[in-house]
């Protein structure tokens, strides 16, 4: 089988979906004026709908090839409303025909399509003729909704707490830098001597996380502290706002709130005079520091390198600096996140980690950046519980796809993002798939040498 | 910091041997120097054991738990935030201040006594630190800390509304202000950021977010009449109590003067502006383009743009001067007065400008060796590690301070006639 190649999606039965109570898009789009409506779209199209909206709106022929490109249109057994086209017809396509002048209704539904039926992978991008990227056209749909008030609750509530504390969990400063000190007692009491270094001025590498990792996902610091030392990298985090790479606000259509996110991020970067910033196993943040938010403050290519961490994990592996004296043992498939594989080109070198860390792979089919979406992202999963059961039950062919690599063997899915491991954990609760999820660090932090000499660069330096 | 009291005579001091230092210790943290170069020091540890400050030649007596932030302060005293019993507090040359916190971070230092805030949290309630003196009041939660030029206030953004987990609409009314010595505002805004004293410490301006789509500048708590689409951190003039910031309109950043455009030119980009001492010129990094990046003076892009970004934009103490590092193609470059010096380099950190504005020096990283740079002459010291270069305050020689090869940390006075520079 060829690597693009589909094996059969298997098709369960069509059941309506939930309907989906979130009452804040109700409450928020109630107290619209009719006028403020059409005044808010007609602003938009004409400030920012430039000729890219253009040249899509009028190019799109209908034919519907990108139809089944889209997980959510295969899940919903082919209704048409959830294809990509005809989600832009249900949306940006009548806003623009009626000029503006569309109702309250009409922006709760499009809100709730723009938000919940749409990840903005770009998978249909590769299927339609004239490529047009019907992930810009849903981004531009949650810009109305974001400039209107009338965006999911729980994502907004993200998006809040990046406006107020620049990370998207809430988390205060004291609760950040203290769960830097915690992860390094505890990571000490394993190797002797490892430091997580804080606002370290000329460190090779400015390392970030996302939100969820010192609210929930501690270990990855642990297992990255250990990674690095072992490795002896010269790294640094940062103790002040900046260290949160993820951007929720990108996915709420806040463009100036997702140029601010950055420009902190970027600056704490520059300010410790770091030569790169390394990320942790994130796809939304990738896209949202490497292509998204450095041009909206007028950078082409971000302001120092950045490199995500199945980057920086094959390096380690193949400039040696870190030794796998045991192969994980157990089958595994890998799951390659949209944003970082469509979108970032690194499913080669995922490969490459698995191939030196893992006894048994299993493809998944379609796979590469053929993959679906784990229905996570595009902030999806961030619109929270209201929509859990609709974006489960909308990709059954990711659970397709899981059953037949399970079918193969694979128990363990590798997936280097945090909204995908959050998506596929519901695919495999509601499908009953027992599976279990890895990200690549706790992959390489498990089969690594953790006895290999500590020789950091920084030690060197003095 | 009174320059003329330190050692001007050149030559080199050894000041310590941080080899012994790792003999003698089992860890050894990144150490920092003094702004004189007498003092260098780090944090130590035996195994096991608490950690210590080593300083120049021993280490004090008195351990902590936890020890970090360690820095000097203008006037060459040793701060650390330290940790005993699960409390934290600020030390100064290693004495504490008499109250300790559940937590304290984020430590500002300024005013001619070099006074001291830091954020502090207790019991989940959290307020300001000055000079060991907590605020009166404490909120659900703290940050953008600031202390006025005098030192004797501070100020930080803080929530004076609680609102449950979700409570997007609540949110959305504002809550969210800024505290001045613990004094929050009378109105609420749905974010503020980048708090900026008045030269007179007397007020405070900040940007704002009023509204989903509307930015502004606040000044003691009131809002600028107009709104823009995005504002960067506003400056108070030197001395008619103006303000000044970058403002986003029409597809494109000016700057404006209490709420009025006052640039013609509209750039992709503009931030960090800054003043000259007599408050007659404005510079600011711009990108006139999409991806290129220049220094702005009054409005005027230079010609000199750089493809990839500018930083560290410095003005001269008598305002006629600017130096700024420059990002092309992955190489970095020192730019003074809108032209290019020689060579580039794979770090530079920010110019330092000489009393009389004559000199620029800046610190410069080249194949993993740190060297020095004045008025694009470089200089023959090497260094694995370094520190900012100092101007004596006759303009006429320069302090380095950095550690050598072999791990001994020094401390070289040079005169500029030694490299011909007048
Ligand atoms: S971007 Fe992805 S989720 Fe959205 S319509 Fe295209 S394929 Fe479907
Ligand atoms: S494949 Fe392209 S042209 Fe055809 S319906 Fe889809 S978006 Fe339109």
């Amino acid at each position: 089988m060829s690597y693009w190649g589909f094996r059969k999606v298997m098709s369960v039965s069509a059941k309506a979906l939930p309907k989906v109570l979130d009452d804040s898009i109700d409450k928020a789009a109630d107290r619209l004026a009719a006028d403020q409506i059409s005044a808010v779209i007609e602003r938009l199209l004409y400030n920012e709908g430039g000729a890219r909206l253009k040249t899509y709106m009028e190019t799109c022929a209908h034919c519907g090839l990108c139809s089944d490109a889209c997980h959510h249109y295969l899940s919903n057994n082919k209704d048409p409303k959830f294809s990509p086209a005809g989600k832009v017809r249900q949306t940006i396509d009548l806003i623009i025909r009626k000029k503006g002048n569309v109702s309250i209704e009409f922006i709760k539904r499009a809100c709730e399509i723009a938000f919940t039926e749409c990840n903005l992978c770009r998978r249909c991008v590769l299927y339609c003729p004239f490529g047009i990227d019907v992930a810009y056209l849903m981004i531009f749909v949650r810009r109305i909704c974001h400039q209107l008030g009338v965006v999911p609750k729980f994502i907004q509530d993200t998006a809040h707490s990046h406006s107020a504390t620049f990370n998207q969990m809430w988390v205060k400063e004291d609760e950040w830098i203290d769960t830097l000190f915690w992860q390094e007692e505890e990571a000490r009491e394993e190797i002797p001597g490892l430091r997580i270094p804080v606002d370290q001025e000329c460190a090779e590498i400015f390392y970030s996380v996302i939100g969820p990792e010192p609210k929930f996902r501690a270990q990855l610091i642990y297992q990255a502290a250990v990674i690095m030392n072992v490795a002896g990298m010269s790294w640094t985090m940062t103790a002040k706002p900046g260290w949160d790479s993820s951007n929720m606000c990108m996915y709420t259509g806040d463009h100036e709130m997702t140029a601010r996110l950055k420009k902190v991020h970027f600056e704490a970067a520059l300010r410790l005079k770091t030569k790169r910033i390394v990320m942790g196993e994130c796809g939304h943040a990738f896209r949202s520091v490497t292509d998204v938010g450095n041009r909206y403050l007028g950078w082409k290519a971000p302001p120092l390198p950045v490199v995500h961490a199945i980057e920086f994990y094959h390096e380690l592996i193949s400039n040696k600096r870190i030794n796998i004296v045991q192969k994980f043992d157990k089958p595994v498939t890998f799951h390659d996140p949209c944003n970082i594989v469509r979108g970032g080109g690194l499913h080669e070198l995922a490969r490459g980690i698995i191939d030196k860390t893992c006894e048994h792979f299993v493809e998944m089919h379609p796979n590469r950046e053929h993959n679906y979406c784990c229905n996570a992202g595009g902030g999806i999963i961030n619109c929270g519980p209201p929509y859990t059961s609709k974006r489960v039950r909308s990709n059954r062919v990711k659970a397709d796809q899981l059953r037949d690599a399970k079918s193969w063997g694979a128990r363990t899915i590798i997936a280097p993002c945090h909204n995908c491991h959050g998506g596929l954990e519901d695919i495999i609760k509601f499908y009953q798939l027992d599976m279990d999820i890895k990200f690549f660090s706790d992959i390489i932090y498990g089969c690594m040498d953790k006895n290999h000499p500590l020789t950091t660069e920084a030690i060197k330096k003095y | 910091m009174n320059r003329s009291d330190w050692d001007w005579s050149p030559g080199e001091k050894i000041i310590a041997d941080l080899q012994q230092w790792r003999k003698n210790f089992h860890e050894v943290e990144a150490p920092c120097v003094s702004p004189d170069g007498e003092r260098i020091a780090a944090v130590v540890r035996m195994q096991d054991a608490p950690s210590f400050i080593c300083e120049t030649k021993s280490a004090w007596k008195r351990g902590f738990d936890k020890i970090w932030g360690l820095r000097f302060l203008p006037d060459n005293r040793l701060l650390a935030i330290v940790s005993a019993a699960g409390k934290w507090t600020v030390a100064v040359e290693g004495v504490p201040w008499e109250n300790w916190f559940d937590f304290v971070w984020d430590v500002h230092v300024c005013g001619a006594g070099c006074n001291i805030v830091a954020a502090a949290q207790n019991g989940g309630a959290y307020f300001a630190v000055l000079d060991g003196i907590p605020w009166r009041s404490a909120f659900p939660s703290l940050s953008n800390l600031t202390l006025s030029p005098d030192g004797r206030h501070s100020a930080a953004v803080v929530q004076t509304v609680p609102f449950n987990s979700g409570d997007v609409f609540q949110f959305r009314k504002g809550c969210y202000t800024v505290a001045r010595d613990g004094n929050p505002w009378p109105d609420n805004f749905l974010n503020i950021w980048d708090l900026t004293f008045s030269p007179d410490s007397h007020s405070i301006a900040a940007e704002s977010r009023i509204s989903v789509e509307d930015y502004t500048i606040v000044v003691d708590g009131k809002p600028w009449q107009r709104g823009f689409l995005s504002v960067w951190k506003p400056l108070f003039h030197p001395f008619d109590h103006s303000v000044t910031a970058p403002v986003k309109i029409d597809k494109g950043w000016s700057l404006a003067k209490d709420g009025e455009v006052i640039w013609q030119q509209r750039f992709f980009q503009l931030w960090h502006h800054a003043y000259s001492r007599q408050g007659n010129h404005i510079a600011a990094i711009a990108a006139p383009g999409f991806g290129r990046w220049t220094i702005a003076v009054d409005g005027k892009a230079w010609p000199l743009t750089f493809n990839h970004l500018v930083t560290d934009m410095v003005l001269s103490p008598d305002g006629e001067r600017i130096a700024c590092i420059g990002k092309t193609d992955a190489k970095w470059h020192i730019a003074v007065d809108a032209g290019c010096w020689d060579g580039s380099y794979d770090m530079i950190w920010e110019p330092v400008f000489s009393d009389d504005s004559r000199h620029v020096a800046v610190k410069a990283e080249k194949k993993g060796e740190i060297c020095f740079v004045v008025d694009g002459v470089p200089l023959n010291d090497r260094f694995v590690s370094a520190w900012d270069p100092v101007f004596g305050p006759s303009s006429d020689c320069v302090l380095l301070k950095g550690i050598t090869r072999n791990g001994v940390y020094v401390r070289h006075v040079f005169k500029l006639a030694e490299y011909n520079i007048q």
